[in-house]
């Protein structure tokens, strides 16, 4: 399965390192908030709300680095739209790829 | 150029401000993570340029825009491509950057901000909705295959929500899936007024307004910039 990346955020940074931190430190104050706003509406079969959820997850998921995961997460984002939970098993595993490689930084 | 961030997403604010901080013809003058702190923000202060996100919750990056009295130059900020066509319909955008932004991208964002003067919003000037009276009181409305009542006079709020509406009333809201053009259609033009895009009000319901929006029951609408003399002209002003 793909990999997350700290390669956007060295090319965004100019190598501020600070920076990087800094941004790190807010990835992993607001991704556990923005999970846990998913699960909620997804098991209230919200799904506008969840789509917003998966929206806003997926700037993440590009931030660091998952490409392909990143095209999952639009289809799965215009599937709660259409009301479908389809790709549901497949996007919950970025996210816990991505809560595994955040705990380790 | 003085410029400010609007984005509901803190790790989205955070790369913009690095990407300013990297260009000496911008400062961040203040962040905010709605667009109502932002329009109460640009009531009172002199900008140039907004970092705009299009979804936020409630309020949209185009809400906003309708709402803002001559807004300045926009950079919108977004993960979704597909509002391109609709972004290009006002003046004020310059650009459109999807994210995640890349610094070149950023960039040639400022190059374009910075080569064009400064105008006015909207181009669309064309949706004037036609409102005509309802003759009788009630208004009958498909909910799961029954036909329910509503009082016209006890609704205060009609709000469009993609392909559904949502009227507010005194004691209960529903959901129905029709359009606000069609219900404005069924309700009496001398209290209702469609104040933005999105909202019909009951203008006899209205709280107290501020510059862009009034406040009805606990609900604060948008008031977008060509409804607004109407509704001026609709309240009895001292």
């Amino acid at each position: 399965m793909e990999q997350p990346n700290l390669s956007y955020i060295h090319s965004m940074s100019g190598g501020d390192k600070a920076f990087e931190q800094k941004l790190i430190a807010i990835i992993n104050a607001e991704f556990p908030e923005e999970k846990k706003e998913y699960f909620k509406n997804l098991a209230a079969k919200n799904y506008k709300l969840t789509a917003g959820n998966v929206h806003k997850l997926k700037h993440k998921i590009s931030i660091l680095g998952l490409e392909k995961s990143y095209e999952t997460a639009v289809a799965f984002e215009n599937n709660l739209l259409e009301g479908r939970t389809t790709l549901q098993d497949e996007f919950e595993s970025i996210l816990t790829t991505m809560t595994n490689y955040l705990q380790q930084l | 150029m003085n410029c400010i961030i609007i984005d509901d997403e803190a790790t989205a604010r955070a790369i913009i401000g690095q990407l300013c901080s990297n260009v000496d013809s911008l400062t961040v003058l203040e962040e905010f993570p709605n667009a109502m702190q932002a329009i109460k923000y640009l009531n009172q202060n002199e900008i140039d340029l907004i970092f705009l996100d299009i979804h936020m919750p409630d309020f949209t990056g185009f809400d906003f825009i309708e709402t803002v009295k001559n807004p300045p130059k926009i950079i919108l900020t977004t993960s979704d491509p597909n509002f391109a066509i609709q972004a290009f319909e006002y003046d004020c955008i310059v650009d459109y950057l999807v994210k995640p932004i890349t610094p070149a991208r950023f960039q040639k964002a400022i190059q374009k901000a910075e080569a064009t003067p400064n105008k006015s919003s909207h181009t669309d000037e064309s949706s004037s909705e036609k409102v005509e009276s309802s003759s009788g009181n009630d208004l009958y409305v498909n909910i799961d295959r029954r036909l329910i009542k509503i009082d016209i006079p006890s609704i205060y709020l009609v709000e469009a929500k993609g392909d559904y509406i949502h009227v507010k009333t005194e004691d209960k809201n529903y959901t129905v899936h029709s359009t606000l053009k069609k219900i404005a259609d069924k309700l009496p033009d001398s209290i209702f007024l469609k104040v933005h895009r999105s909202y019909i009000i009951n203008v006899d319901k209205i709280i107290d307004i501020e510059d862009n929006s009034v406040l009805i029951k606990k609900d604060v609408i948008p008031v977008s910039r060509s409804n607004r003399p109407e509704l001026m002209k609709r309240l009895n002003l001292l």
